[in-house]
């Protein structure tokens, strides 16, 4: 009896630390495959048949349950850096820019990948990037928090924003086109002016914030919209090698729900202070499609939290037959940037803008590519223009 | 019962944008103790002054919102059955958020 109440008593505490209260459930399990392996390693240990230390990282990864706060950040960042070192994110002595939108995601990205570059002497130069798109009150708070974050960990910060880049701010076309479709708009110039700032920055690589649920949320969209082009690269940590500025996302197995609870479990990071970007889709767009797969994504995790990486595998392990024609990648005729049409899409709205005609270019492409493909007898590329959600 | 509500993640802001409450909660008539769930019943008729669709879906939170109870996630302490102690602080915060 007595052994029974105090097997009981310790479930409750921390699986890690066997001492103090736990705080969360991980939603993290071990695959079995693994655990009958790591069992096998560990019989093969103790009959000194194999001659191995085993890293007790290798049980942190998955096994622990009910964590306490103090060992959630050690394992929170653990994690992290297992997954920068084994997909070999970051060479040493690179530049690289840690896209920043003063939100919870890039904040703590911010945070703990400069704690990482000092602690594991990645031998990092870091630099925030913010965009600004020109939306009269939203970027304002966060752009504060950015650049508190800028004095917090001494990262510099390059703004780039829209009006410079573009001579429109978000408020401008929303004035011209309305509420339908702006975040086409937003969406495919952020993309371009992040890239911009990180060749400004003369950066090696950009490492943006986006967590397993953004990511398994981009998976399902793909499939919605049968775009199997983006379907296979949006599941890869990291994106365009062969392009000018790499991406990469050192939270893609991060889960969004621990991100937010990560900053309120370490005393120390009070200081780390973000703005909550509350409706970011919803101040343009209130019926915006990513919704719904957001919605989607969190009521699969409150049935099996697992559900969220299981559909990053599955994106993961997509395979598109080689007889399927891929639209080819070449660079935009008039900007220089990557584009699989004659003209990159930030060039076609943008000529839709300044012409007057701001539906050009949004949904299916019947503008300038198409017109000026004919005109001059430039060879379809059979590509569908996509929407700009692009990871 | 005295409790301490904190909302954060944007959810203040169905709230008049105040985030952290500090409230009274009578015991439900044939009750003993106060559990989450008449918590989540009174906060939506108390607190919550608009789009309650955000913050509740059916009688629980709507997926995505966290819920702490003493800083400690409340999938841990049986949620909708969690029971509150008098001075408990619980926080909700919502991940639908950009970030």
């Amino acid at each position: 009896m007595e052994m029974e109440g105090g097997e009981k008593s310790r479930s409750r505490l921390c699986s890690i630390c066997k001492q103090r209260r736990p705080a969360l459930k991980r939603p993290k399990t071990l695959q079995q495959v693994i655990l009958l392996l790591l069992l096998l390693l560990v019989l093969l240990k103790l009959m000194e048949m194999v001659e191995m230390t085993i890293h007790l990282n290798m049980v942190f990864c998955c096994w622990f349950y009910k964590i306490c706060r103090e060992c959630f950040y050690v394992v929170f960042e653990e994690e992290i850096h297992r997954v920068i070192v084994d997909n070999n994110l970051f060479k040493p002595g690179e530049r690289i820019a840690i896209g920043a939108s003063g939100g919870k995601d890039s904040t703590v990205l911010a945070y703990v990948m400069s704690e990482l570059n000092r602690r594991h002497n990645y031998g990092l130069d870091l630099f925030l990037l913010s965009v600004d798109e020109g939306i009269t009150g939203y970027r304002d708070d966060s752009l504060e928090t950015v650049k508190r974050n800028e004095l917090q960990y001494g990262l510099p910060l390059k703004v780039v924003s829209y009006k410079d880049l573009y001579g429109w701010t978000m408020d401008e076309i929303v004035k011209m086109i309305g509420l339908k479709n702006n975040c086409t708009f937003c969406g495919v110039f952020r993309r371009q002016a992040l890239d911009r700032g990180a060749a400004l920055l003369k950066v090696d690589k950009l490492a943006t914030g986006h967590n397993a649920d953004d990511i398994a949320e981009t998976v399902l969209l793909n499939i919605l919209r049968g775009d199997i082009a983006r379907l296979s690269r949006c599941t890869s940590i990291i994106t365009g090698e062969d392009g000018p500025i790499p991406r990469c996302k050192p939270f893609k197995y991060t889960y969004e729900k621990e991100i937010v609870i990560y900053p309120l479990s370490y005393t120390p990071l009070i200081l780390l202070s973000f703005s909550f970007l509350f409706g970011f889709d919803g101040i343009y767009s209130p019926n915006a499609y990513r919704g719904f797969a957001r919605e989607f994504i969190k009521d699969l995790e409150r049935i099996r939290p697992r559900a969220i990486l299981d559909i990053i595998k599955s994106g993961e392990d997509f395979r598109i037959a080689t007889s399927t024609k891929m639209p080819e990648q070449g660079t935009c005729q008039r900007c220089g940037y990557i584009s699989s049409q004659k003209w990159c899409k930030a060039c076609v709205l943008l000529e839709g803008l300044n012409r007057g005609l701001p539906k050009l270019g949004i949904g299916r492409t019947r503008g300038v590519n198409s017109e000026r493909q004919k005109d001059d007898g430039v060879k379809n590329l059979q590509s569908k223009a996509c929407g700009s959600l692009d990871f | 019962m005295q409790l301490t509500l904190e909302f954060g993640g944007g959810l203040e802001l169905l709230c008049d944008s105040v985030k952290v409450h500090n409230v009274d909660v009578d015991l439900p008539a044939e009750e003993k103790k106060l559990t989450m769930k008449h918590l989540l019943a009174w906060v939506r008729n108390n607190l919550i002054k608009e789009r309650p669709e955000m913050f509740m879906k059916g009688d629980t939170v709507r997926p995505g919102v966290l819920v702490l109870v003493n800083d400690c996630d409340w999938e841990l302490s049986g949620q909708l059955d969690t029971t509150l102690e008098n001075k408990d602080v619980v926080v909700f915060i919502s991940t639908l958020h950009g970030g």
